[in-house]
This record gives structure tokens, C-alpha cells and sequence, in this order.
């Protein structure tokens, strides 16, 4: 078998280059401890409504936390997630949770890291910090979920840290 | 030596593969039409249409140009380079028929928007049965391939005994061995979870079961589709430029990496799938970047041995030997034209690949843009090039126009790069995929809208090139003009193969290697769904 030199330092550098991709990844992934959306908590979407339900209407929206942080319950169903209207504070750690009500969903805040599938049988969580002010950012569904895709999304809005 | 090379199977595979390929693109012109709001002043903006179509747009691109291509240009392959006819030429045909037969039972509720649920098949949305059904046979049509590859291998084996197995076919059966595997994934969502409860045998199924199986099948698929362009490019590429293979080994060693690698991988398609824990996706994430190693090797024995090319031909200097490769042998053209876009194609894919940035593009146009560009870009346009490097082979007619061919080839270059550029671009500006108008009160609507219309001209581009395509290969079954070199000639390596251990001339070792790396990356992520407690889904129509 023949391998020649310049294909043998090829491979060598091919190794390195592949090799500092995925530590600058791990070093981050680990470092900072960023991670995708990945809670594995499953839910019966079929009685998110009912009372007692985490998802039950009176339950969603912003809420403050006792430390100073907000967390965020939304429902998504088609065509919408609700409430369709939301407002939280700038530079302040805020926790998302989704439901899907029927089928698979997404959401995406543009220009943010807000993102996560919607998968129906299953709570999505993504804890996030908005930098800055916004007023009325769409959040987009970003997932096919019937001929009305086209029309899901809702609308977030930022505030100045105090004002809120 | 005569022997049967199966050039009427071949033909009969490629021609439905491109058949379907032109419908396909018909339905891609009208679907950048109707997202550039061009189609609303005429009052003709459906999504009823448009997700029937971008349904069907993607069944037959992804599904049904890439299984018969790759069959078609697999049995020529195969008879070709060991010069001895295919193991059961009969099962091979019952194999085309049956995959037929798929591809017409889904196009019925595919056409008649009963099947709207995408390529991608999105469960809990429910299709009419007849789609999974279809697609089912579809795939075991193709596995009848994978079965003719295998056994015309291990007959040639047999009577070739201590030979290396020519690289053209030792690519062939690591592709029909990959798919076997990764087709699995897809195989049991299928007939466990999709039919059953389709059909109403079963009242819920489980997404994310669902959605992890399918994830077993979506990464390696596409490496499924790519084999044949790598296989064209080490094996013909280097021959139809006027030189040799630089390195036979190295492709070998590639192909085998592509086979072992490309499938364990896929739960990078669901790291924003909040069923699935941090740590499996990061083991993914691992692999998803070994992957590169064989793309980055493949390139560098393609170059070189287009430079060995280009300095036998009397190019001088750092890169003269560029200008003096063949430009206008068609498949010389189209493996330059697809390494570029591969160039382009493989940056945005190590971002998707990544983690934490995949976050920002998720399911944004960025990622249909770039599977454009590095399926319809790199793998397709080899696909062109190896029908325009074969055809006359094939029919014994010389190529209708090679005027025409270097045209076409240059404009689905061109196409593809208008459609791709501004289509990546909107993903970064935050427009999410598959939406078919957007209704959005929203300053970002105005920012997409100019990019959306440079994608439309980037359509009609491309539809343009797919009918000099079609044109093309058509009348070349007319020409009266007799093609005199009817031989397939495969790239001689610098050094001939010598003293090949035999892990690198089979691939009994390597299953084992894959079926333990299979367990090791989902045995657990799919028994989790047996090991808690999980509720399931009913069906929902679109």
C-alpha cells in the first residue's frame, strides 16, 4: 500500500483543522455551558387545558420570580402561540416554556437565540437574556405545521430593565 | 471480451430519474414564484398548492432523482468496471418496476394535496396511506439494488480471488452497504409507527420516537446521494482530464470513513429537539465533525490529480495547470463547477453542524439554501456530468451537442448560485423555512422581499438549464452520428494498488464497526421513549 508524503501531511492537517473545530465547540459547549434545548420532559398535550395543568390558560404569560427573573409559559397551537402578545425586560435572565396543544411547531426570535422545536408530548425550555430593547419582534413558527404555517407568530416585545 | 453491461437497465433508471427531475423543477419555479408575491396579482396564491408542491417538489428530488440515478449509474458502473454482467439481471428489473410502482402510488394523494406533509413526512400530521406505502417500496426497490451491488461484488470476488475490487465498485457497494443501514432508521418509522397508525391500527404514536428514527435515516441519506459524484470524481474524472488517479488508496480509505461515519450522526438534525438530552447531541455533534475528514481527503486527491491532469496537458506555473484542463469535456466542467459550490456548500454545513451557532439558523431559509447549493448544486451537476460523460456509451451515439451540454452545465452553475446566495442570506435575516407568502407586519418583510426576487431568476435560470438537459440527452438517441470509443475508462492510479490488506478490499469488518458505533449513538436515545413514560399523538390532517 502506497501513501504518499504530501497526502500523508494533508491528512495531518486535515486532523488538526477538524480537531480545533470541535474543541473551540467543546470549550464553549462546556466552558460557558451553552447547550441547545434539551430538557426531555414529557407532558399529556391532550389536557394541557385543564385545570391544575402547569399549561391551563390562567397559568401562561410572564411571570416574575422571587429572585428577579421572569419566566415565560406559552401554548403553541395552530395558528399561534399564546398570549400572542408578550413583554419582558432587557438583560435580565428570562426562562421559556412551550407546549404544543396538536402538532409539531417551532419558534424562532429572529437575531436571538429564542429557539426550539415545539414537539407535542414534550415541554421545551430555552433560558435566554435579551440585550436589547425591541418592540414587537415577531416570533415566527419555523416549523410546517398545516396550510395555515404561513400565519403563526406572535409578538415579543423587550423593555428597559427598570421599567418593567 | 463481450459481457452484458446492463446499458438498458442503466438507461431505463436514468431516464425516470431525470423524467421526475424536470417535473420537479417545474414545481420549484412555480414555488419561488409564489414566495417573491408574484403569483398574488393574478390571484393564484394558494397554500393548498403550495405545500402540495413543495410536498412533491421534495419526494422527487430527494427520493426519486437521487434512488434511480444512483441505481442507474450503479448497474453501469458495476458491469463496466469489473467487466462481467450484473449477479440477477431479472431481480434487477423487478427492483425498477417495484420502485415504479412506489413512486406512482404516492404521486396519487401527493398530487391530489392528500399527502402535504413534506419529504420529511412530519408526524403528527397525518398522510393518506398510499404515500407511506408508495414510499416504502420505493425504498425496497432501491434495497434490491443494494443487493445486485453486494452479490455482483462478491461474485466478481470469487473469481478474482486476491484482486482488489476496482474502486469504482468498492465505492458502489459502500454506498448500496450505507444505505442498507441508514435506510433502517427511516424503515421503522415507517412500518411501526406511520402505516399502522395511518391506517388507524394504532390510535397515537410517539414524535419524538418518531422524529429520532428518522434522524437515524436524514444525515447519511445525503451521503447516500453524494457517493456517486465522489465515486465519478476519483474514478472517471481524473481519465476524462487527461491524467491519472492520484491516489487509488486514499479513495478506498474515504469511501470507507463515509460508510462508517456518515450514519451515527444524525441527531444533529435534532439538536433543537427538546426530547433528546445535551450529551447525546454533543457525542453527534463529535461525529458529525469526523465527517469532514473524508470530504477534505477527497479534495485533496481530486485536486491533485487534476493538476497531474492540467501539468500533462502543458500547464506551468503555481496554477497554469488550471487553465490547461479540458474546460470543455463536460464531466471535467461539472466536477470543477460542483467542487466550488461544495466549497461554499461544506462552510455553511460546519455551521449547521455546530451546537450553539445552529441555534441561529434552525429551520431559517439559511438551511434550505444550503442544502440547495450542496445537493442541487455539487451532487446534482455531477449527475449531469457523468450522464453527458456516459451517455453515448450508454446509447452508442455520440452526445447530441457538447456546445449545448457546456451550457447547460455553466448555467445551473449560475442558477443555482442567484437561487442560493440570497436564499442563505434571508435565513440570516430571520425568515423561517417553508412558508409560502409572508403575512408578516414586520419591517424584515421589506429586507427579504429583493433577495426573494433575485431567487425567482435564479428559478427560471435553472429551469432553462433542465430542459437543454433533457433536450440534450434526448436527441442523443437520435444522433446518427456512431460514438467509436464505447468503452468506460476508468482512471488509472499513479501507483498501481499493491499488497491492499484486506480490510480495505470488503466490508465484512466494517459492518461490525458500524453496527457497534449504531448502538453506541442510538440504542439509548430510543429505548429512552420505552424507559419513561411518554404520550402519544393522534393524527391531524393538515
Amino acid at each position: 500500500m502506497h501513501v504518499d508524503q504530501t497526502e500523508k501531511k494533508w491528512l495531518y492537517i486535515s486532523l488538526f483543522v477538524t480537531a480545533v473545530m470541535i474543541g473551540v465547540l467543546t470549550l464553549f459547549a462546556v466552558g460557558s455551558n451553552i447547550h441547545p434545548p434539551s430538557n426531555v420532559e414529557t407532558i399529556n398535550s391532550d389536557t394541557l387545558h385543564l385545570e391544575g395543568s402547569e399549561f391551563a390558560e390562567d397559568n401562561l404569560g410572564v411571570k416574575k420570580m422571587p429572585d428577579g427573573s421572569y419566566e415565560v409559559r406559552m401554548v403553541a397551537a395552530r395558528y399561534g402561540f399564546y398570549p400572542q402578545k408578550i413583554k419582558v425586560p432587557a438583560n435580565t435572565p428570562v426562562k421559556f416554556r412551550f407546549a404544543s396543544a396538536d402538532v409539531l411547531h417551532g419558534i424562532h426570535v429572529p437575531f436571538t437565540n429564542l429557539s426550539t422545536m415545539v414537539v407535542p408530548g414534550y415541554v421545551s425550555e430555552v433560558n435566554t437574556e435579551f440585550p436589547k430593547e425591541s418592540v414587537d419582534t415577531p416570533m415566527f413558527c419555523n416549523e410546517y405545521c398545516g396550510l395555515g404555517h404561513d400565519h403563526m407568530w406572535s409578538k415579543l416585545t423587550v423593555v428597559a430593565k427598570e421599567a418593567k | 471480451m463481450k459481457f452484458d453491461k446492463a446499458s438498458g437497465l442503466s438507461l431505463a433508471n436514468l431516464w425516470v430519474a431525470f423524467g421526475f427531475f424536470l417535473v420537479a423543477c417545474l414545481l420549484g419555479v412555480y414555488q419561488v414564484a409564489e414566495r417573491a408575491g408574484l403569483l398574488a396579482d393574478f390571484g393564484l396564491e394558494s397554500p393548498v398548492l403550495y405545500f402540495a408542491s413543495v410536498s412533491t417538489h421534495g419526494v422527487l428530488m430527494g427520493f426519486v432523482l437521487t434512488t434511480f440515478a444512483i441505481m442507474g449509474f450503479g448497474y453501469y458502473m458495476a458491469t463496466t468496471s469489473l467487466k462481467r454482467e450484473i449477479w440477477n439481471k431479472p431481480l434487477a428489473w423487478f427492483g425498477f418496476y417495484l420502485s415504479i410502482v412506489g413512486v406512482l402510488m404516492a404521486a396519487v394523494p401527493l398530487l391530489t394535496g392528500n399527502a402535504s406533509v413534506l419529504f420529511t413526512f412530519y408526524p403528527p400530521l397525518v398522510a393518506h396511506p398510499a404515500f407511506y406505502i408508495g414510499a416504502t417500496l420505493l425504498v425496497v426497490g432501491s434495497w434490491v439494488w443494494c443487493l445486485e451491488m453486494i452479490m455482483t461484488m462478491l461474485a466478481w470476488k470469487k473469481e478474482n480471488p486476491g484482486q482488489p475490487v476496482p474502486l469504482a465498485m468498492f465505492g458502489t457497494v459502500a454506498n448500496a452497504i450505507m444505505w442498507l443501514w441508514t435506510s433502517l432508521g427511516v424503515a421503522g418509522e415507517v412500518l411501526f409507527q406511520l402505516i399502522p397508525w395511518s391506517l388507524g391500527w394504532i390510535e397515537t404514536i410517539d414524535v419524538g420516537l418518531a422524529r429520532t428514527m428518522f434522524s437515524w435515516t436524514l444525515h447519511a441519506i445525503v451521503y447516500f446521494w453524494l457517493f456517486p459524484a465522489y465515486i465519478a470524481m476519483y474514478t472517471l474524472l481524473p481519465k476524462a482530464a487527461g491524467g491519472r488517479l492520484f491516489s487509488d488508496e486514499m479513495g478506498r480509505i474515504s469511501f470507507i470513513m463515509l460508510l462508517v461515519i456518515s450514519v451515527p450522526i444524525g441527531m444533529h438534525h435534532l439538536y433543537m429537539d427538546p426530547f433528546q438530552s445535551a450529551g447525546w447531541k454533543f457525542v453527534h455533534m463529535f461525529g458529525t465533525f469526523l465527517v469532514m475528514m473524508p470530504t477534505l481527503l477527497t479534495g485533496f486527491t481530486v485536486l491533485a490529480s487534476l493538476e497531474i491532469a492540467g501539468r500533462l496537458r502543458g500547464g506551468k506555473g503555481l496554477f497554469g495547470w488550471i487553465a490547461a484542463l479540458p474546460w470543455k469535456d463536460p464531466l471535467t466542467l461539472a466536477a470543477i463547477l460542483a467542487l466550488l459550490m461544495l466549497t461554499f456548500g461544506g462552510f455553511g454545513g460546519a455551521i449547521n453542524a455546530s451546537y450553539a451557532m445552529n441555534t441561529m439558523v434552525h429551520n431559517t431559509q439559511w438551511i434550505t439554501g444550503h442544502f440547495h447549493l450542496i445537493f442541487g448544486g455539487t451532487v446534482v451537476i455531477l449527475y449531469f456530468g457523468l450522464a453527458y460523460h456516459l451517455w453515448p456509451k450508454m446509447t452508442g451515439k455520440q452526445l447530441a451537442s457538447l456546445s449545448m451540454a457546456r451550457m447547460q452545465l455553466w448555467s445551473w452553475f449560475i442558477g443555482m448560485l442567484v437561487l442560493t446566495l440570497p436564499w442563505h442570506w434571508i435565513g440570516i435575516l430571520g425568515q423561517p423555512r417553508r412558508i409560502s407568502i409572508t403575512p408578516y407586519d414586520s419591517p424584515l418583510v421589506e429586507q427579504w422581499y429583493p433577495h426573494e426576487v433575485a431567487m425567482f431568476f435564479g428559478g427560471l435560470i435553472l429551469i432553462v438549464s433542465a430542459f437543454l438537459l433533457i433536450l440534450n440527452l434526448y436527441r442523443t438517441h437520435g444522433n446518427d452520428q456512431v460514438e467509436e470509443n464505447s468503452e468506460v475508462e476508468y482512471a488509472e492510479p499513479v501507483h498501481a494498488v499493491v499488497g491492499l490488506p484486506k480490510i480495505m478490499n470488503g466490508f465484512a469488518f466494517w459492518n461490525v464497526v458500524i453496527f457497534a458505533y449504531l448502538i453506541a449513538s442510538y440504542a439509548y436515545p430510543i429505548a429512552q421513549f420505552f424507559l419513561m413514560e411518554t404520550f402519544g399523538t393522534i393524527p391531524w390532517s393538515i
